[in-house]
């Protein structure tokens, strides 16, 4: 079984068993990072580069441990600190660093679309670490991951996404995976924050009610009120966005039930979740964290084939 | 395609395996069975079976072996070639200092061994390795490795394949398949 792309761009162009065939692989990986040697020699002969334009700190080490476990070769490139500042355009960075025989590209841009205008134009396989305000794929995938391994299984299963939806490309990637994987799906937060279109657009109910929504889940996945968009007048006040849709351990021991809370990380404690409910027993955010790993293993070892053929 | 070894003959051969090894492992609590996926688990699950159906006597004297399971996917030398999906992994005990018997369906070129034991490695420092084999193809060996048990030496062309397929009855069977 073999994945049906030669790149990972996004979610929305995968299908159901492409998702499974990572997740199970993921599961094997997994197994791989709790022995004595957590490395195995299958990417040997690959290179990668983590490219990287956008700020990332969980994202980029979680890709470098997931190449390091599989024994390739990793250069880490910033945008801050390389020729891009010099104005050298993405096709020639990229070109001139797959000059020097790299294997494998993995991209992070703040424009949506970067890594799909790469794909069309070099040979190598492109993994998409996040694009603007399009998709964060392999979020997605350790979040589908982290769900499965703590409820048992992701169809049927009632999965709220919460905060900022408008802008979250993990939000964006969310979706389309639960919705190929048979999850409902509910998106919650401020209607400045919702796009209009989405419950036509992506198949998900919208609720600007997060008490009602948290009662409705079995899963909360609460995304990051992002600091830099505060100016936007989205909302009044993060004091605001805290009491109308910030979760506490209040509200959660209302529910009268136990929901699963995840994060993608990081935290605005005391904004979106409360340190009480991030460091529950509740949250599986570090355990996120731990899959990221395991499922970027299984996504690089199964896209890494194909470059030998290309 | 022909059944090259039926169930009822496989089933006689994996018996005499299971004599061999009770007799060759007095040291059951120092020795554990691990079958390579995915033949080799169907060899080593039926094997264990053997044994575990021979001792229940307890004036036997002799206890079933731990089992386990290893996965040699992603320790393939041809894994650039063709991406392949893993398969289960289970060793639920360490295998340090012990007498570790790999057990493989067929002893062919000897790559799959060779992967076996790297990826053994990683998960301790046995203080031996064994190889048990249902069946052993000596002359087309490519690598320094010889089973210390094997059940039966079949002799076939190089681009023969054999292969253990376990039927709709739930038998398993050994087929050769000619080009």
């Amino acid at each position: 079984m073999q994945l049906s792309t030669k790149h990972l761009l996004g979610i929305k162009n995968l299908s159901s068993q492409d998702i499974s065939l990572i997740l199970s692989t993921a599961e094997q990986f997994k197994e791989v990072l709790q022995r004595p040697v957590k490395k195995v020699p299958s990417l040997r002969e690959v290179t990668i580069v983590n490219l990287f334009y956008e700020n990332s700190t969980r994202t980029r080490i979680s890709f470098e441990l997931a190449e390091k476990r599989l024994s390739a070769d990793t250069i880490n490139f910033a945008a801050s600190s390389s020729s891009a500042a010099k104005g050298e355009t993405l096709l020639d960075t990229v070109n001139n660093i797959l000059s020097m025989k790299v294997d494998m590209v993995v991209m992070r841009h703040s424009a949506s679309g970067a890594p799909h205008f790469l794909a069309e134009h070099i040979p190598a396989a492109i993994i998409n670490a996040g694009d603007g305000i399009n998709e964060h794929p392999t979020q997605a995938l350790l979040d589908a991951f982290s769900i499965q391994e703590k409820t048992g299984s992701l169809k049927g299963r009632k999965v709220a996404i919460i905060g900022d939806i408008m802008h979250s490309r993990v939000a964006q990637s969310n979706i389309y995976l639960l919705k190929k994987m048979g999850a409902e799906v509910v998106v919650c937060g401020p209607p400045t924050l919702i796009p209009k279109h989405i419950a036509n657009a992506l198949g998900v109910a919208v609720s600007y009610n997060i008490k009602e929504t948290l009662a409705w889940c079995d899963v909360a996945n609460v995304l990051r009120i992002q600091l830099e968009r505060q100016n936007q007048v989205l909302f009044s006040s993060l004091r605001e966005y805290s009491i109308a849709y910030g979760i506490n351990r209040q509200l959660l021991d209302s529910l009268h039930k136990e929901i699963v809370i995840m994060h993608p990380g990081p935290i605005n404690r005391g904004v979106e979740l409360d340190s009480d409910v991030a460091d529950s027993k509740q949250s599986i955010i570090l355990q996120q964290v731990e899959n990221g790993v395991a499922v970027r293993m299984a996504v690089l070892y199964l896209l890494s084939g194909r470059t030998a053929q290309a | 395609m022909k059944i090259q070894i039926n169930n009822q003959s496989l089933l006689s051969i994996i018996d005499q395996l299971a004599n061999e090894l009770i007799a060759a492992y007095p040291d059951t609590s120092n020795t554990v069975l691990v079958g390579i996926q995915q033949g080799g688990v169907v060899v080593s699950s039926l094997i264990d079976k053997a044994i575990r159906s021979k001792i229940s006597d307890p004036r036997s004297g002799h206890m079933p072996f731990e089992h386990g399971q290893l996965d040699i996917t992603f320790y393939r030398d041809d894994v650039r070639n063709k991406i392949l999906a893993p398969d289960t992994m289970h060793l639920p005990f360490s295998i340090e200092g012990k007498t570790v018997i790999l057990v493989d369906d067929v002893l062919f070129t000897g790559r799959t061994i060779k992967a076996a034991l790297d990826a053994l490695f990683d998960y301790g420092r046995p203080d031996r390795v064994k190889l048990c084999v249902l069946v052993d193809r000596p002359e087309h060996r490519q690598f320094p490795i010889q089973a210390d048990h094997k059940g039966q030496v079949i002799k076939a062309q190089r681009s023969d394949k054999l292969k253990l397929r376990v039927n709709e009855q739930g038998q398993a069977e050994l087929l050769l398949l000619s080009e």
